[in-house]
């Protein structure tokens, strides 16, 4: 009996605990995946001959034959498109007012619809904002503007036991008769000879400065932005974490200040990432005024701050595991405190603080809420190393907040929205990989 | 250890018959010291003298306070909190626990070996000359050949000549204790202190550490603690035996093993206790 409970027991924990890590599995399949699979759609896609119209005008990227040649192919596939317009346009003027003029709003939506999907029609003036200035660059959203170009949609609410229902009718049908009517069979049947889609891997994605607020381009700004306050975090944490944690193991004698100390320590790693983010705000910003506006500098200290805690906790571990002999050892050969510290405790502490200040790069580099009020702007170009000090820079987490919620076409960007959050992910997930390879290769050298 | 050498030993003793060892100058004397673990009493008032050039062994059951005398003797007990020491640790004339005692200083005179090997993670030659680096030498050649010498001393050259820029913890038991031997005799210092160095040891290692102190004999003080009675049998000149942190008995070791003065030091001796 005694012995069929313990079983029934061990079984019942086990099975729990494989319930528990195929949640846990799962779930990290359900938010990997698309972050992987459509950030990686930032990076290849098959892109449209606007695409290589942005490269090559703003970047001078491609070979201008190549671009030039398919320019020439969609262009003489679009001509049919353009002539059937003007068709329609003398058509109009031929009729009377009165059967002109419902054709007018109909014709309006259509040539922006063409617009979105083609670009500007040649000839016509030059839009102000680059967006205007180009089609769809990519294969996907083509697909979804060429849809717009041959269906209106609008949503009926005439029952009002269901919500509003969209429908789809054939903009064809607003047509019907007219010399435009043939246009968008010719649309739908010549879509690729008229965008040239490739597949193209874009990997300068991760370098190039975004083109009207990113609707063009890349994630440069926000990638470098990331990287300079996460190594300018460290740059303030690790020393402070490394020497406080050495001293707190070291040099302190235990007491109520110690206690004391510790305590607030685990407080500080336990306080909300906004709370950090307004007091560096306060602080940094408003009270010592570190920069005139928000800058790179004020962030990096407020995240500093953030990760200190977990820097000196991670140390303190690190240093309290090494095995004590080896500073008895030193002792008796001698050595200061000082000098056990630097040559026997430190070097075999080692692999537990790298991993330990690795863990809290990834942490640093992800943290949104800090940055906000301190470091971060939407838009920004690259910063030189030399204006880290008094400018703010775009930055991954807070650009990825900001693109989903803030920006004015946020459903035109999705693309770039996975893909920096591809690339955030991935960084993070680079930089715990690198610890802990690190960690075995330090801890195989120590142990010989 | 080898036949040669016990006989070689016996001879050499065999001629001090009549020396009361007592009698040679002493290196470090204790005069009423006592040892606390906060309120906790672990050496009680001892009064010993440890003689220069001779091999002390230090006995008793666990828990006896013979290490803590032992590590009192180079102030390692100053590592754990709430200890303390009274009375006197005279060495060189000086009580070394008075307040203005360099104990770093201190520490490179009086060397130690520990229970466990406890070489550092480094190189085998980094771990020989840790210490005379920490008294700035930087000198490669001489570095060279205090490693070179203090590995002698060990008896750890031979073998590991060819792999000086291996890492230590490569080496096995045995050889590693030799390491830290060797570690120790570089800083020459004129005490040295052994705790337990071969418990953590196979017979064999045990006996080549044995050697060593017969071969060291003489040129440092040696005091060393050690459960092995065998042990301190064959490796002292004079043995302490401690019981509940008393100095139950202090003398000459063919003495004490044959006909100890003191009844509890023959109980713990003929292995009725402890």
């Amino acid at each position: 009996m005694r012995l069929k409970t313990r079983r029934l027991l061990d079984r019942a924990f086990s099975g729990m605990g494989l319930i528990a890590i195929g949640v846990m599995a799962l779930a990290l399949v359900v938010i990997l995946t698309p972050i992987i699979s459509k950030g990686t759609g930032a990076f290849v896609f098959r892109s449209t001959i606007e695409h290589r119209k942005v490269m090559s005008d703003h970047w001078g990227r491609g070979n201008a034959d190549r671009v030039e040649k398919a320019k020439g192919q969609a262009a003489a596939a679009r001509k049919p498109v353009y002539d059937l317009l003007s068709a329609f346009e003398s058509e109009l003027d031929t009729m009377p007012r009165a059967e002109r003029k419902p054709y007018k709003k109909p014709l309006r939506d259509l040539q922006k619809a063409l617009q979105n999907l083609l670009g500007p029609a040649p000839g016509a003036r030059t839009p102000v904002l680059i967006r205007q200035q180009y089609g769809a660059t990519r294969w996907d959203r083509a697909k979804i503007k060429l849809d717009e170009v041959l269906y209106t949609e609008e949503w009926d609410y005439s029952n009002p036991e269901v919500l509003g229902v969209l429908v789809k009718t054939p903009r064809v049908e607003q047509f019907c008769g007219t010399k435009l009517e043939p246009l968008f069979a010719y649309v739908e049947e010549n879509s690729k000879p008229m965008m040239q889609p490739r597949w193209t891997f874009y990997w300068q994605f991760l370098f190039d400065t975004s083109k009207d607020s990113h609707i063009f381009g890349g994630i440069g700004p926000e990638v470098l932005g990331t990287v300079y306050l996460t190594l300018g975090a460290m740059i303030f944490a690790i020393p402070m974490g490394v020497i406080a944690a050495i001293y707190l193991c070291e040099y302190a004698r235990e007491g109520r200040v110690i206690s004391f100390l510790r305590i607030c320590i685990s407080t500080l790693a336990g306080v909300p990432s906004i709370v950090f983010g307004l007091f560096g705000l306060a602080f940094f910003l408003n009270t010592i005024h570190i920069s005139d506006s928000k800058s790179v500098l004020a962030g990096a200290l407020t995240l500093s701050l953030l990760i200190l805690p977990t820097v000196i906790r991670a140390s303190e571990e690190a240093i309290l595991a090494v095995p004590r002999t080896y500073k008895e050892a030193a002792l008796s050969l001698g050595a200061g405190r000082w000098h056990t510290v630097m040559t026997v405790i430190l070097p075999a502490a080692l692999p537990g603080i790298l991993t330990g200040i690795v863990i809290s790069m990834g942490r640093a580099a992800g943290e949104t809420a800090p940055i906000i009020f301190t470091a971060a702007v939407s838009v920004g170009r690259p910063l030189l190393p030399s204006q880290v000090l008094s400018n703010p820079t775009p930055a991954l987490p807070w650009n990825i907040y900001n693109l989903c919620t803030e920006h004015e076409a946020v459903d035109e960007i999705r693309h770039v929205q996975f893909g920096m959050v591809f690339t955030l992910v991935a960084v993070v997930l680079l930089l715990n990989v690198v610890a802990i390879i690190m960690r075995a290769k330090i801890s195989k050298k120590l142990r010989g | 250890m080898n036949e040669e050498l016990r006989m070689k030993r016996a001879a050499r003793f065999a001629g001090h018959e009549e020396e009361d060892f007592a009698l040679r100058p002493a290196h470090v004397q204790a005069e009423n010291f006592s040892v606390f673990y906060g309120d906790f009493e672990a050496v009680r008032n001892i009064n010993c003298a440890f003689p220069e050039g001779l091999v002390t062994a230090m006995i008793g059951p666990s828990g006896c306070g013979k290490s803590t005398l032992l590590r009192a003797i180079n102030r390692m007990n100053d590592l754990i909190p709430g200890c303390r020491a009274g009375g006197k640790m005279v060495f060189d004339d000086e009580d070394i626990y008075r307040r203005d005692i360099d104990v770093v200083l201190l520490r490179m005179r009086v060397g130690m070996v520990f229970q466990k090997p406890n070489v550092f993670p480094k190189s085998i030659y980094d771990n020989v000359a840790y210490g005379p680096r920490l008294q700035g030498i930087k000198n490669r050649s001489q570095l060279d050949e205090l490693v070179e010498s203090s590995l002698k001393q060990a008896a750890l050259w031979d073998e590991v000549k060819d792999r000086l820029p291996a890492n230590a913890l490569g080496l096995s038991g045995g050889q590693q204790q030799r390491l830290c031997l060797a570690r120790a005799l570089a800083v020459k210092p004129e005490i040295l202190l052994m705790d337990e160095p071969t418990s953590a040891l196979d017979p064999k290692a045990t006996t080549k550490i044995e050697d060593l102190i017969a071969e060291l004999r003489g040129k440092y003080t040696i005091i060393i603690v050690t459960h092995n009675m065998q042990q301190a049998a064959r490796v002292s000149d004079l043995t302490a035996f401690m019981y509940e942190g008393v100095l139950v008995e202090f003398g000459r070791t063919r003495q004490m093993f044959t006909k100890p003065k003191e009844q509890q030091t023959e109980d713990y001796i003929t292995g009725r206790f402890g």
